[in-house]
């Protein structure tokens, strides 16, 4: 089934809402000048046209809540329900973010969420303090990077380097070019950690900081990593946190007590929040003490009276990192998320997501090549290397899993894998899910062997077929065309 | 609460398949000394008891008041079949549409989603979301910078102050040269613009209307924005663009701004909506995801990721912009609520809030002591003067149940007795009379 577009149903004189009449007098209408000389082309359809054109648009998706979805590195986990409802209770939903700058006490409810999701987040983190402010896990590498660019000059000193290993996320390196650094690429060596010894020749004191994933993209916890951020601080660069992976690590290892000094939280994957489709997240970033007084504002301070109130008087802050206080409906959901789970809850999840983990990674490994045979946290990352040999590639056996009705695994990343298959299971699938696929992959290593081309056929029961991307790079066709 | 659904025997099984006792056996990589130093966390808690206990939170917050304050945000009506349809888990519990096989439902709502921005900005090509205003604003005057090669940046201060620090924040480790122009009787100097315009400009911001309500035609501003080379960045409100004139009309090379209008609640600061359309020349330079139409292999039209090269995930530190997660859900929204107001009901949408605003005018005009600023035109904002402190006048309503307007001497030295006073299709002729007798007694 091809869905026709909105535009394509719209007929002249129907429409799907209507503002009844207004009750005030006709104005005088706005000199013509000012306005535009078209009304803006837009579709016109009855409220259940509407209803149903976006139902079975919603209808084509894999989902958390219709498919298993274990797609690695972005923590697709259940998102309770219950949140839900919080967030769309109106003393938050319908909240002016301006309303604090007429009274105090007009928004304590939420300043007191803000509070104590900052409080939360620390303890879990071992961070001293946290901004609640960045919008996404990017902004929040953003801000990081932004952060430990303010204390070196306050420092007086302007170092020039971000060193990130060739396993991290793309948006580290991209953060970091953004915020006015030059970015120096470490290797991951033969046992599958960035390699030491290009660490220590690149490290200098030109290096601003060092940004990583621990556990990494391969799913790996570095038992060296307190060597690492020893090393970054004797050259005083300072250690970034990407945040990413936290899943694995709750209650079993702190960043603060590392010897991070800047992190950030995707909530939208370690504390349940969903990932609508592509957002919104939000992405927190803590520090350590010597960073606090760079933190942006506004910040929530706790009054002796147990009131709250926005301090905006940090001489040292770097400004604005959103317009307001974050992506408030976001964090009051993951501060729900994790009131409900609590301490046991939270080690809970870290430990079901690392055994689930594993338990793919032991099933696997004699079908599949495991560059990195180890111990993994929560994800592990296979290469599909061997049924490439017969033309069966990671891609080829994400499409077949479409048509078994799973979401594929994040292929070809981490990119230092060939034909890289990362599976992140999550702790709220439970063991009879994780067979169910795990035969199908088993099935897709046989047909590997005996029939590649169904595999490279695949997918067949969706509705549509493999797409031509080539075209759509080559003859960019980006939004519909008013024919008339 | 927990959402594991592991039993005990389950856990054994998978112990014993992955050949270790204990699930403390699956963390010994990481070292005694670097174990947790404290993880002093409540206990565990109900939903139902999470839910009681932040119901009473809500209720803390104030969202009875009569609002009469923008900025920039606005109390919109939201129909139902948004919250109804953007509600669907099939939408919101998806993740970007890496795979489109299985994700052409999000696909064709974020093709259709840049449909409707590209018609009511007038511009050719829009991403399918960035976070917010302020950093849509920052990730376009970043892609001026890119594609001029130049580091000047004139900024008008009509401008949302939020914005202009959002951008000075974001640049202080770059080296970008700010010139900000004033604004005189509510509309941009032409004079200032002229004399700082320069072929060392990458860009000029303007907002339109401006943070003060006032509407402008920028034409005339962006020519000579063009003579030099620069390239012309527009913050805008989308629902005004159901009556103003368009930034594409307008002849600017970049519109962005704040989509919260659009269906998206307000929501204490977010989720909201970042959108950004560009001239097709850009298509190369603009950040963040776009969705593209294409075939399948039967010649059937679906939906892709497209122009990928750009961003952070395959060209890592030379990427156009460092946008992973974006606010797709807040973009469904916006293409949900337009799609059901469709033309005619727009431009109704926006003609109610230039009329309820032109009535609130004319009310408040009769206040004594009350000076409604009318050296520009307005669109549903607009600046009056009061007789003392507005912050005090401000206080005073609020005990009477109004959030009566913006004291712009929070964000302006010497403007403290001034009142930035929105007016929304949902504010009835009756609120807005109310709103003037009310002032006229507190005064």
């Amino acid at each position: 089934m091809s869905m026709k577009l909105i535009f394509e149903k719209h007929r002249d004189g129907r429409g799907g809402f209507s503002y009844g009449t207004s009750d005030v007098p006709q104005a005088k209408p706005l000199a013509a000048k000012y306005c535009r000389s078209n009304d803006a082309y837009l579709p016109g359809l009855s409220e259940l046209d509407v209803v149903r054109h976006f139902t079975n648009l919603s209808r084509l998706n894999f989902s958390v809540d219709t498919n298993f979805y274990p797609l690695g590195s972005c923590t697709m986990k259940y998102n309770p329900k219950f949140t839900e409802r919080i967030a769309a209770l109106e003393g938050f939903s319908q909240l002016h973010p301006l309303l604090p700058q007429l009274s105090g006490s007009l928004a304590q409810g939420s300043l007191e969420v803000l509070y104590e999701s900052e409080k939360l987040l620390a303890e879990i983190t071992g961070m001293s303090a946290f901004t609640l402010q960045p919008l996404a896990g990017a902004h929040g590498e953003l801000t990081g990077v932004m952060l430990i660019a303010a204390y070196h000059k306050d420092k007086g000193s302007r170092r020039k380097y971000v060193i990130v290993p060739d396993s991290s996320h793309g948006t580290n390196p991209s953060s970091a070019t953004i915020a006015g650094y030059e970015v120096k690429v470490i290797p991951t060596g033969a046992d599958g950690y960035m390699d030491l010894e290009q660490y220590k020749k690149e490290l200098n004191n030109e290096v601003a900081a060092v940004m990583l994933t621990c556990p990494d993209t391969l799913g790996l916890f570095n038992p060296r990593i307190k060597e690492i951020a020893d090393l970054a601080h004797k050259a005083g660069a300072l250690m970034y946190y990407d945040g990413a992976n936290l899943n694995a690590m709750l209650g079993k290892a702190r960043p603060g007590d590392i010897g991070f000094d800047v992190m950030h939280i995707n909530l939208h994957k370690t504390f349940g929040t969903p990932h609508g489709g592509g957002g919104p997240g939000a992405g927190p970033v803590g520090v350590s003490e010597k960073l606090v007084e760079f933190l942006p504002i506004s910040r929530v301070i706790r009054k002796n009276d147990s009131t709250f109130v926005l301090n905006y008087n940090y001489p040292k802050s770097i400004g604005y990192i959103a317009p307001f206080y974050g992506n408030f409906g976001v964090i009051l959901k993951a501060y729900a998320y994790i009131l409900a789970l609590g301490k046991e809850g939270l080690i809970q999840a870290a430990e079901i997501a690392v055994l689930n983990a594993n338990y793919c990674q032991s099933r696997l490994k004699k079908y599949y090549d495991l560059p990195f045979d180890k111990t993994c946290m929560h994800e592990c990352v296979f290469s599909a290397s061997r049924q490439a040999k017969n033309g069966v590639h990671a891609l080829d056996i994400a499409k077949y899993l479409i048509d078994q009705g799973y979401h594929p695994p994040t292929i070809y990343f981490p990119m230092i894998v060939k034909e890289a298959l990362m599976i992140e299971p999550t702790e709220t699938e439970s063991k009879e899910c994780l067979d169910a696929f795990i035969d199908t992959m088993i099935k897709i290593a046989d047909l590997a062997k005996d029939n590649p081309l169904q595999v490279r056929q695949a997918p067949q029961k969706m509705p549509i077929k493999r797409l031509d991307e080539v075209r759509a790079a080559r003859q960019p066709d980006l939004c519909w065309k008013n024919p008339k | 609460m927990s959402y594991v659904p592991h039993t005990q025997e389950d856990i054994q099984q998978m112990l014993s398949t992955i050949g270790v006792k204990s699930v403390a056996d699956l963390f010994k990589d990481i070292p005694a000394s670097l174990r947790p130093k404290s993880f002093n966390l409540p206990e565990s808690k109900s939903e139902f008891a999470v839910t009681a206990a932040l119901s009473k939170l809500a209720f803390k917050n104030a969202t009875g008041l009569i609002n009469f304050v923008g900025g920039g945000f606005y109390d919109h009506f939201i129909p139902a079949a948004v919250d109804a349809l953007a509600g669907r888990s099939e939408f919101y519990t998806a993740y970007t549409p890496y795979q489109p096989e299985c994700s052409q439902g999000w696909l064709q709502a974020i093709y259709e989603y840049q449909s409707i921005i590209c018609q009511l900005t007038g511009l050719d090509i829009s991403n399918a979301s960035l976070y917010d205003g302020g950093t849509a604003l920052f990730e376009a005057m970043m892609m001026a910078v890119r594609h001029t090669g130049r580091n000047k940046v004139i900024l008008d201060s009509g401008v949302n102050l939020i914005y202009r620090t959002m951008l000075y924040t974001y640049t202080s480790n770059l080296s970008i040269e700010f010139v900000e122009i004033p604004v005189v009787h509510g509309q941009s100097s032409r004079q200032d613009l002229l004399k700082y315009v320069d072929d060392q400009t990458a860009a000029v911001i303007f907002q339109n209307p401006n943070f003060f309500g006032a509407v402008d035609d920028y034409s005339d501003m962006v020519e000579k924005v063009h003579e030099f080379g620069a390239l012309a960045i527009a913050c805008v409100y989308p629902v005004s663009l159901g009556m103003l004139k368009t930034p594409g009309e307008m002849g600017f090379d970049i519109a962005c701004g704040e989509g919260q209008s659009l269906g998206i609640p307000l929501s204490f600061g977010g989720p909201y909506l970042g959108f950004m359309a560009v001239k097709s020349q850009f298509v190369r330079q603009i950040p963040g995801r776009i969705v593209g139409a294409t075939v399948d292999s039967d010649g059937k039209r679906g939906f892709v990721l497209t122009l990928q090269t750009r961003e952070q995930h395959i060209r890592r530190e030379r990427a156009t912009s460092n946008i992973c997660s974006n606010e797709a859900l807040c973009a469904l929204r916006a293409a949900i609520f337009v799609s059901l107001l469709g033309k005619a009901g727009f431009k109704e949408l926006a003609r109610q809030n230039y009329q309820k605003s032109e009535f609130a005018k004319e009310a408040l005009s009769r206040v004594k002591g009350v000076q409604v600023k009318r050296s520009s035109p307005t669109f549903n904002e607009f600046t009056v003067l009061l007789p003392c402190n507005a912050d005090t006048v401000v206080q005073r309503m609020i005990e009477k149940g109004f959030a009566c307007g913006f004291p712009l001497g929070r964000f302006y030295k010497g403007m403290d007795n001034y009142l930035l006073i929105a007016v929304t299709e949902k504010r009835t002729k009756e609120e807005i009379q109310r709103l003037a007798d009310t002032l006229e007694a507190v005064l």
